[in-house]
């Protein structure tokens, strides 16, 4: 857990280090923006190095002449293949944030079974608000617009949009009623992962969608040697994400976070490269 | 032995697509993106 929380800050310290943009009110300008990080990182954040995957695919889907990014494509293929969800565990700074709201002691919800269909949710916002919305609903001009950032991308608002609204007289200035429905959108975020390990991870995140795609291929994953696992279930019950790792190790929504390794009595579970 | 053939696969068309979308310029334009704020990505425009 400590080394997994060392990875985490590391990461989304070193993604967003540009520290001077926090208390001007701006972005870095640099080239390194050219590259993508692999989390959920809102490249309007006053601190960041690079730029958002989600947030660059409708980018690049917006403009006229581009339609579909095959950089952006490409860039998911390669991380998805490497690495799967393990970059929602280990690496998105967005997970961090859920994971120390989920600290906060109130009484947590115990998501029902029959209510697990909602982590289809994701798939549907990935579809809706990432693909389809920002390539095929246009102006007159042939330029679309960014809707999963525009309308839901509570980490836009939280990294982005507040220290930019604190700083920035002229953004703030600006702020109307959009800014009051994102803010409305971070706060039921914020609750539902104070209350839910990872809320926004197991419903809504298009990135966690995507990733999970390649979730049963990729070569960083979880390995049971069925010699050792004599099926006791305590993977099952200390797993955060509701998966079950002895049965199917390399779930969709596992995010690797590798808890149910230490958990395991007789050892059956490595998490690595295969 | 399957899943490594997808994988390479995968890798191979993922290196493919990502130097193709270099050359059409899209890396710029991600950039170009990102180097200025937003406005609708942060909830303002």
């Amino acid at each position: 857990m400590l080394k997994r929380r060392i990875v985490q800050i590391t990461a989304a310290v070193t993604t967003n280090s540009y520290f001077k943009g926090f208390l001007e009110g701006t972005v870095y300008k640099g080239k390194s923006k050219v590259f993508c990080v692999p989390g959920l990182n809102c490249y309007s954040c006053p601190g960041s190095l690079g730029s958002c995957p989600i947030g660059a695919f409708q980018a690049v889907a917006n403009s006229a002449g581009f339609f579909v990014s095959y950089y952006l494509i490409g860039f998911f293929l390669i991380i998805g293949t490497l690495l799967g969800r393990f970059v929602c565990g280990w690496l998105c700074p967005f997970g961090l944030i859920q994971e120390v709201l989920y600290k906060i002691p109130v009484r947590k919800i115990h998501f029902p079974r029959q209510l697990h269909f909602l982590k289809y949710f994701k798939y549907l916002i990935l579809l809706i608000f990432v693909i389809y919305i920002p390539i095929f609903v246009i102006n007159t001009w042939g330029i679309g617009y960014p809707a999963f950032c525009k309308w839901i991308c509570p980490a836009g608002t939280l990294e982005a949009g507040i220290p930019l609204i604190i700083v920035n007289e002229s953004i703030r200035s600006a702020a109307g009623a959009l800014f009051t429905w994102k803010i409305a959108v971070l706060i039921f975020v914020i609750i539902l992962s104070v209350k839910l390990n990872r809320f926004f991870c197991k419903f809504m995140c298009p990135l966690g969608a995507i990733y999970a795609i390649f979730n049963k291929v990729s070569i960083f994953r979880l390995n049971i040697n069925t010699h050792k696992c004599i099926k006791c279930g305590k993977c099952s019950s200390i797993c955060k994400i509701d998966v079950s790792p002895f049965e199917n190790p390399n779930s969709l929504e596992c995010i690797r976070c590798g808890e149910c390794r230490k958990a395991c009595p007789s050892s059956a579970i490595r998490l690595g490269i295969k | 032995m399957k899943r490594g053939y997808y994988q390479f696969l995968f890798l191979l068309v993922g290196v493919l697509l990502l130097v193709a979308g270099i050359y059409r310029q899209e890396a710029y334009e991600v950039m170009i993106k990102a180097i200025n704020i937003c406005l609708e990505c942060i909830g303002i425009g």
